[in-house]
């Protein structure tokens, strides 16, 4: 019960995209077709289930018992732009398929604030390893939801006559306001 | 005259948030009131500048291949010492902005201009351009903020004129991005003449 609301929680009703405002600029940026968005969703899946296991035990089996919490962004950062390279290299020497349905999302991830993010939220809620894979991978998932999504909407958008000041990101803005105003449907359901 | 040019461009011609669209998650995210938008605008206006000056002194040690690295610890650096100082002092507003202030470190205003101006340009233009950014990302986050306050709780800056709520939607998610949508659609509407 307890993993089920972790779950639903972020998925739904905290979406990691329209209610945290993570992970903004992949969101806009590559959000243009719906084939595109679910490269990046999976490739975000991929790379926040490894970082949660990663950082949690960078935190609780180095930085804690060494007594040096304050250097915490300044680790992550760092660990997780080795991490998401690291992959990239792993995934071109043992799988080329989904290297090659992945790979140009990969150094993407790095500039993802949702992947920081996560690391420092798992941290804050105190979460146990399992917890923390759990809401890691359910967060992931909220974000491919709501690019997947949002890209089904902008590819209906491209048709449309849109007023000259409008086109662009302003469009895409207030689009993603009427999104989250739909996701608020949500609120209260945990 | 060029030196000014250098302050003033972040303000308008190339505004972070309005212009170069980056930096989108901060904006969003921490302007639920002007005061919190202007907070998130300074901690990162002194990130923005402290980084800017020592990636320019430092600019000639780092080798090309490993630059990336060396900004980023050099920007998370200042992020950790801005983390602290909050904490201690303004420890309100670090609540609130919670885990933005972390997230400094991966605003693209900050690495973009360690790259593309910080890395090519003496200390003395790499502190002014880190100040002109700064200071149109903090003047942007604290309007976006300053109208977000507006309809949503009926105040400005905490003072209030009228009685009541407001449209409580626009401290919530969706109007962060209705209000950011239509201030740019204001903003290119306002400088379609200019260009």
């Amino acid at each position: 019960m307890e993993y089920f609301a972790i779950i639903i929680g972020a998925i739904f009703v905290n979406n990691v995209v329209l209610a945290q405002f993570l992970g903004i600029c992949p969101f806009l940026g590559v959000s243009n077709k719906v084939q595109t968005s679910l490269g990046m969703g999976a490739a975000v899946v991929f790379v926040m289930a490894i970082s949660s296991i990663v950082v949690y035990l960078l935190q609780y089996h180095v930085l804690v018992p060494l007594r040096i919490e304050y250097m915490q962004t300044i680790v992550f950062i760092l660990v997780i732009a080795a991490l998401v390279q690291m992959v990239e290299i792993i995934l071109k020497k043992i799988s080329p398929a989904l290297y090659q349905a992945l790979g140009i999302f990969l150094p993407l991830i790095t500039t993802n604030c949702a992947v920081l993010g996560v690391a420092i939220l798992l941290v804050q809620k105190e979460y146990n390893l399992v917890q923390s894979f759990t809401y890691a991978v359910s967060t992931a998932v909220g974000f491919a939801l709501a690019l997947v999504v949002f890209s089904g909407i902008r590819e209906r958008l491209e048709l449309n006559d849109v007023p000259r000041a409008m086109r662009g990101v302003p469009v895409a803005l207030v689009t993603a306001g009427i999104l989250a105003m739909a996701f608020m449907g949500f609120a209260g359901l945990v | 005259m060029k030196k000014l040019d250098i302050l003033l461009k972040g303000i308008l011609r190339e505004n972070p948030i309005f212009v170069l669209i980056l930096g989108m998650c901060p904006t969003l995210g921490t302007t639920t009131s002007a005061v919190n938008g202007a907070g998130m605008g300074i901690a990162t206006l002194f990130v923005l500048v402290m980084s800017n000056v020592v990636i320019s002194l430092i600019k000639g040690l780092i080798p090309d291949k490993v630059r990336i690295p060396a900004f980023i610890v050099v920007i998370a650096s200042f992020v950790t010492v801005i983390q602290l100082l909050m904490e201690a002092y303004v420890p309100a507003l670090y609540e609130t902005l919670g885990v933005f202030i972390p997230l400094i470190v991966v605003n693209c205003i900050i690495l973009g201009r360690a790259e593309a101006f910080a890395s090519k340009h003496n200390v003395w233009d790499s502190a002014l351009d880190g100040l002109g950014i700064g200071l149109g990302f903090t003047l942007s986050l604290t309007l976006v903020g300053a109208v977000r306050e507006m309809l949503g709780s009926g105040s400005v800056f905490g003072y209030k004129f009228i009685a009541g709520d407001g449209m409580i939607a626009f401290v919530l998610a969706p109007g962060a991005f209705l209000v950011l949508g239509y201030l740019m659609v204001l903003f290119n509407k306002a400088t379609a003449r200019l260009r």
